[in-house]
Parts: C-alpha cells; sequence; structure tokens
C-alpha cells in the first residue's frame, strides 16, 4: 500500500550524509475479502487441497494380513512405502525421486504457460495462508474493521478476538501438523496414543514442529516467506517469456488514472479510478498498477476487484487482466491477439515431462516383485583347495517383495561342472533351494566350486539362475568366476 | 521490467539517492525481524562459545563451561555398546566353541564380532577374509596345518605357533642344507621327488629314498602331512611357501620357521572364540 509504504523512506542524516534506512518493518497487509471468478477457483482449489492432505490418511486399502490397510503409508521403520497397490522398498526411492521430477517439470511447463499459477493457487503456504485469512474474516471481520482493531487500545473485546483468532489457528495448525504425522504412521493408531500420550517422544517432536511452521508461516509469516523465504519466485522468472500468461494492469488503457463521478465524461482520461480495490484486496500487499513484480504471486484476486468496480462504473471489465505481456502491447497498439501456447520451452517442458513420466511409468509397470542380488566376494577373490579346485564366494540376496512365501531354486548356468553350496552347509549341488518368506529379504553366503580338470587359470563369466518351483526362469544375473590369471 | 525507482502513483523516490553516471542505486531495505534474526544468532553463537569448547590455543583450548567433550560421548557409546553385548560375550564364555557354533543367535553374534577382531588383529598377516600371503597361511581354503575343527582353530589362536605361550604350537623342520645334512645333490633330488607327488617333476628314486628317511617321519611315507606336529601336506595343492622349484628347494634347504603370535592374553577368552567361529566360517572349517 503507497501511503503505508511511506515509512519505509525513514531517512537520517548522520553528520550531514544522506543515509537511507537499510531495514524496514514489515507492513502489516490486511487484504480485503474479494467475490468473482477466480476467487471461486481459489476456493475450489483450497478445498480440493485441504480434502486431500487430511482425508487421504484416513483411505483405507486392504492388503491381506500382516500388511497395513493404509492407502498411503510411508513407514520409516518398515521401511516400506505403500501407495494404493503400490509396495516399494527402500532400495526403490527413485520412484519418489521421479515423481519429484514429474511434479518439477510439470511447475516448469505451467509457469511457462500461465505464470505463477502455482503460487497463487496450489502451493501450501498460498492455501493455508488463505484459510488462516478466512479465520482471520470470521473473528475480526474485513479489512476496514482489522484495521480499526489492530489500532484500538487494549480492551477486553480485543483480547478475547485475538484470541479467539490464535486459538482457532492453532486448533488448524494442530491438524495440520498432526496429518503430516499420518502420513508416516497408521492413522487412526497414532491419533489415539498422541491423545492418550503414549505416542513416542518423535511424533510427538514432529507433531509440534509442524503444527508450530503452519501456525508461525499461515498466521504470521505469510506473504514474507513469498517474498524474502522460498526461492521459487526467483528461479521462474527463467521459465516465463513474454507468451506466460500474468496478471497484469493494463496501462495503456487505465491511464491517465484519477477519481471519477456518476454523470462525468470518460473522454481523454484513462479507465482507472483510483479506487484502490486492486491493492486493498492483494494478499501480499502490493499495488498491480505499479507492472509485474517479485511479490505478485498470480493469483487474480485484483481480477475480480477491479472487474466488479468497473462493472458498476459502466467501463469494459478486465483493466486488470490475466494476459501476456505481448498481448498486453498488441492490444495497446490495437493489433491482433495471439495466444501462442506452442513455444520452443514449452514444447520442451512438455517433452521432458512425457518423457520422465512414460521412463517411469514402464520402470514401475516392469518391476519386479522378485529380485536376485549377486555380489562376489572381494577377499578372497578365488581360493585353491587342496585338491586344485578353485571356489569362489558370493553374497547373494533374493527379496521378495510379494506377500507369499516364495520356494526357488538357484543354479548357475556357464561354469560347466560347477556346484554350489552354502556357507556352513557341508553339501554341495547343482542347485540350492531357497524358500523366501513373504515381504522380506534373504541373504546367503554361496560357493561356487569348480573341479581342478575345469578350472581354467582365467577369469571367466556365468549366471546365477533363480527359478521357481515349475522350473520356469525368475531371475538371471550375470557375474564372473575369478581365477588365478585374472583377465577374461 | 518495471521501474521500481518510484512508487507508484504516490511518486515517492525508491533509491538510495546514490546515482554515478546516471546508474541509481535501488533501496530494497531487508524486513526488521531479519535483522533480528541476525543479532539472535550473534547472541546463540556467543553462548554456544562459553558453553562448549571454542576458543583454541596455543598447547590446549578453551573446554567450555560445560565441560563437553566429543570423546566422553564416544566412550559413552563403546560402554553402552560393551553393556550390550556383556550377556552374548557371558554365555559365549561359558560355552564351548561348538556349543556356541550350534547357537544360531551367538554363531551370529560371534561371526559379526569375530569379523571386526579379525580385521584388527589378523588381517595384517592373514589378509582381510583370511585370504592368506605367502608365509601366512590362507584360512578360506580345506588345508590346515594344525587342524580345522573350530576347536584347533581356538587353540591355534590362544596358543600361536613357535610363540611364546608355554603350550604354543610346536614343530621344527631342520635346515637340511645349512646344517649339512644333505648335499646339495641330494636336496635336488628331494625336491624332485616332492614335486613328483602332485606330478610336476618326474619320480625320482634317489629321492624318493631320501624322503623315506629324512622326511617321511613328520610329513608321512605319502607326504599327507600330519596334524599333530604341523606338518604340511606335501601332495596337495597348497603352498604356503609357494610350489615351484626355487620356493621348495629353499625350504628344503634353509626351512622356514613362521610364527604365529599366541593371543591368549592379548585378547579375552570370549573374543578368542569368536574368531574362532568367524575363521571357521571363512570358508575351509571342518
Amino acid at each position: 500500500m503507497p501511503e503505508d509504504r511511506s515509512a519505509l523512506k525513514e531517512t537520517d542524516s548522520v553528520l550531514g550524509i544522506f543515509a537511507p534506512s537499510l531495514y524496514a518493518d514489515r507492513v502489516k497487509v490486511y487484504p480485503r475479502a474479494v467475490r468473482g471468478r477466480f476467487r471461486n477457483i481459489k476456493w475450489a482449489v483450497l478445498t480440493f487441497c485441504l480434502v486431500i492432505y487430511y482425508g487421504l490418511p484416513w483411505l483405507r486399502w486392504d492388503r491381506g494380513p500382516g500388511a497395513p490397510d493404509q492407502a498411503l503409508l510411508l513407514d520409516m521403520s518398515g521401511p516400506r512405502g505403500y501407495f494404493f497397490n503400490i509396495e516399494i522398498w527402500p532400495q526403490e526411492v527413485y520412484y519418489i525421486t521421479g515423481l519429484l521430477i514429474v511434479g518439477a517439470l510439470a511447475l516448469f511447463l505451467a509457469t511457462a504457460l500461465f505464470g505463477r499459477v502455482w503460487c497463487g493457487y496450489a502451493c501450501p503456504q498460498t492455501v493455508w495462508t488463505d484459510l488462516f485469512m478466512l479465520v482471520e474474516r470470521w473473528i475480526e471481520g474485513d479489512r476496514n474493521a482489522r484495521m480499526r482493531l489492530d489500532r484500538q487500545p487494549t480492551s477486553a473485546a480485543k483480547v478475547l478476538r485475538k484470541s479467539a483468532k490464535h486459538a482457532v489457528w492453532l486448533l488448524i495448525a494442530a491438524a495440520t501438523g498432526g496429518a503430516w504425522i499420518m502420513y508416516f504412521q497408521d492413522a487412526p493408531t497414532v491419533v489415539r496414543e498422541i491423545f492418550t500420550g503414549s505416542a513416542s517422544g518423535a511424533t510427538y517432536f514432529f507433531f509440534g514442529l509442524f503444527t508450530l511452521t503452519t501456525y508461525g508461516l499461515a498466521g504470521w509469516a505469510r506473504e514474507q516467506v513469498c517474498t524474502y523465504m522460498c526461492p521459487w519466485p526467483r528461479l521462474q522468472a527463467a521459465m516465463q517469456d513474454e507468451h506466460s500468461l500474468i496478471v497484469t494492469y493494463q496501462g495503456w488503457r487505465g491511464e491517465t488514472r484519477g477519481k471519477h463521478k456518476a454523470g462525468q465524461s470518460w473522454e481523454g482520461r484513462g479507465d482507472c479510478i483510483d479506487c484502490g480495490a486492486c491493492f486493498h484486496v492483494c494478499p501480499t500487499g502490493i499495488d498491480i498498477r505499479n507492472g509485474p513484480q517479485l511479490e505478485c504471486i498470480g493469483c487474480g484476486l485484483c481480477i475480480d476487484a477491479c472487474d466488479d468496480v468497473m462493472g458498476k462504473v459502466g467501463r469494459p471489465l478486465r483493466l486488470i487482466d490475466f494476459v501476456s505481456l505481448e498481448n498486453l502491447q498488441n492490444r495497446a497498439a490495437r493489433r491482433p491477439e495471439r495466444l501462442k501456447l506452442l513455444r520452443p520451452r514449452t514444447v520442451l517442458y512438455g517433452v521432458l515431462l512425457l518423457v520422465v513420466a512414460a521412463i517411469m511409468a514402464a520402470a514401475l509397470l516392469l518391476r519386479d516383485t522378485l529380485e536376485l542380488s549377486v555380489q562376489q566376494d572381494r577377499s578372497p577373490l578365488y581360493v585353491t583347495l587342496s585338491d586344485g579346485s578353485l571356489r569362489n564366494g558370493y553374497t547373494v540376496k533374493v527379496s521378495n517383495k510379494t506377500r507369499d512365501t516364495m520356494s526357488l531354486r538357484l543354479t548357475q548356468d556357464g561354469l560347466s561342472g560347477a556346484n554350489l553350496s552354502i556357507a556352513g552347509s557341508p553339501d554341495s549341488r547343482d542347485a540350492l533351494s531357497m524358500v523366501i518368506e513373504p515381504d522380506s529379504l534373504a541373504e546367503y553366503h554361496v560357493f561356487v566350486r569348480l573341479p581342478a580338470d575345469r578350472a581354467g587359470r582365467q577369469t571367466t563369466t556365468f549366471d546365477f539362475v533363480l527359478t521357481d518351483e515349475s522350473g520356469r526362469e525368475v531371475e538371471r544375473v550375470h557375474t564372473q568366476f575369478a581365477a588365478p590369471a585374472g583377465g577374461r | 521490467m518495471t521501474d521500481r525507482t518510484e512508487e507508484r502513483p504516490t511518486g515517492i523516490d525508491n533509491t538510495t539517492g546514490h546515482e554515478w553516471d546516471g546508474i541509481r542505486e535501488l533501496n530494497n531495505p531487508l524486513p526488521k525481524w531479519w535483522l533480528y534474526v541476525f543479532y539472535a544468532t550473534v547472541v546463540f553463537s556467543i553462548v554456544w562459545s562459553v558453553l562448549y569448547p571454542s576458543v583454541p590455543g596455543l598447547n590446549s583450548y578453551f573446554a567450555g563451561v560445560l565441560g563437553y567433550t566429543q570423546r566422553d560421548e564416544v566412550a559413552a557409546d563403546i560402554a553402552r555398546a560393551a553393556a550390550g553385548q556383556a550377556a552374548f560375550r557371558q554365555k559365549i564364555r561359558e560355552l564351548d566353541v561348538a556349543a556356541v557354533k550350534a547357537d544360531p543367535e551367538l554363531n551370529r553374534f560371534s561371526v559379526a564380532g569375530g569379523r571386526v577382531l579379525f580385521a584388527e588383529n589378523c588381517a595384517a598377516c592373514h589378509q582381510a577374509g583370511g585370504t592368506g600371503a605367502p608365509g601366512y597361511p590362507s584360512l578360506a581354503d580345506d588345508d590346515w596345518l594344525w587342524g580345522g575343527t573350530p576347536a584347533d582353530i581356538e587353540h591355534t589362536i590362544s596358543v600361536g605357533i613357535r610363540g611364546q605361550h608355554d603350550e604354543t604350537r610346536q614343530s621344527q623342520m631342520p635346515r637340511f642344507l645349512a646344517d649339512g645334512m644333505l648335499t646339495a645333490p641330494e636336496v635336488e633330488a628331494v625336491v624332485d621327488h616332492v614335486l613328483s607327488l602332485t606330478g610336476k617333476a618326474p619320480a625320482n628314486e634317489k629321492g624318493a629314498q631320501i624322503f623315506a628317511e629324512q622326511c617321511a617321519s613328520c610329513h608321512g611315507e605319502d607326504g599327507s602331512g600330519n596334524r599333530e606336529l604341523g606338518a604340511p601336506n606335501l601332495a596337495d595343492q597348497i603352498w604356503l611357501y609357494g610350489g615351484d622349484r626355487a620356493a621348495v628347494r629353499q625350504t628344503v634347504a634353509y626351512s622356514r620357521n613362521g610364527v604365529m603370535p599366541a593371543w591368549a592374553g592379548r585378547l579375552d577368552e570370549a573374543s578368542i572364540r569368536m574368531l574362532a567361529v568367524y575363521v571357521h566360517a571363512l570358508g575351509g572349517g571342518e
């Protein structure tokens, strides 16, 4: 708010030298309520996000006995990640990395096309700040009432209103912090534990941490998070160009601005009647008429506010519009507009998005529920036995990601005459039978012994082969059999 | 982009007033609370420096009023680990090595702990994983000088070989050439015979005769060795000091007499038993 910003210009004269203030008090923002299309979209997105956030942990998903029945659960002690019908192990955390990359590319694409829609609508900071402002409006009233209340001397009524607001904020914050915990522990259990005081110290710590950050960020810090803390506003300039849609004041139409009385002529002046509605509703407290600025989160509430006024004074709507800088100039010059969605950068972001999404989807669909991993012993690489035969050792890990017990046979392919044995067991055979418990990883130290008459001096390669009970091959891992001369 | 040098519509000057060649400096004041957070970190660092070790000196340092040291933390961690292991070690002390091996939990504990003990105490000679090196036997193969049962291994670790212990494993191969017991051609003949046992040289009748007189009492008629005496098997493919002619000749002529220290007294009883279990599990245990 420009009139309030005069406080920023506090300057001191030290020894006659002009010295501007390097630090400024925060100018408190009192956004006014507004109605309109963008406000409705914002309410819809807010509701959607909050319902998902608070509701998702309560969604149940039957996985059979012994497995958690929560649809979405990151079980850190398990350690397993459950996503509906997908269950991932810690070494598969790259699926989450892939999801984050897809998310980042989608964000790039959206930013290149439509500007800061993430910031204005879907960012948690925006969603919870909006929710907290809603509470604030319910309890303390709209902009003018809130400003009046803040100016009032302390009174019982003022303390009551303020405490009520903070109490409701803290309640919402606690629900938010609590919901976060539920993504990592069984929701009904952890809620019961939190209330009965039997939850772990770590649970209470994170519960408290996320409660306080929610309360602090959405209640107190608000737009300062976007302006001072968040790196994303600084980064997205790199994704935008003159074709990206942004919230813009159409100066060519609005200027010269000035107060307007009913019945006065609109000749020789702009449509802006300088009512201040646009910055009264702005959640970051800026004046959009100063042009695109880094504080603007692109929520479009000023468009709603201005349209309301334009409708009342009978001028065309969209003096403030969701428009590209290119089209803004086209309009000013009375040139035809063109919406240019297909641009090198949007095509690149789109293609990258599809490629990464396709790779991740393919990886997920082709994912093995049974995995064989083999690591050859490094010391000793090989052992010469008294009869001249050679022995190599391997750490063989079989992970069974299903909920069924698996009976398997391990054989080798490529070393004729070799036999296998498990360390600690004297009998060696052509094949080793293994029984892998459900949802578990079994580790064996396997020795492969090649008789003297078959053992060459050269290191050779072969495959470990895992077959199921019916003899069908399920996994194959290529590895080497080391010999004294090395090489291949 | 936007000209931010003045606030529109109020027209307030938004620069610091500094101007050089027409370039004006925009004033972007930091929020005050940010400044206060900075002051708070300064205060925090002062408090921290007083409480915890901070200022270095020439020979010492300011230890902080809390007397905190990370060494104490390590000592406490080690003590905590030792306390956690105490019950296992107690059981291992009470049982014999075969019983320790038979108990799955103690076996697992011994192999895990034995691996660490081995790396600290044994790997310098025997190499990681008991790979062995010339003069230092491989512990992963199936050839044992003094026996490869868990009990044999435990005893060898305890008393050593040609070591300082009263009951140390003791054997002495004569220096046949150096001490004039055999002439050089006779040594050569014996070497021929020894190599012939593994098919690396043709049979040598004279060598066989000398072998029967001089060597067979320890190494056996067929050269298969004698574990009672620690006499190696000469008819297998495993050679402690190398199986080529030069290495065998060196052994016959000058003997070898490698030494392994006794570990009783250096390591406690439970540690030695854990080591025996670990070594037995390396792949050659009998």
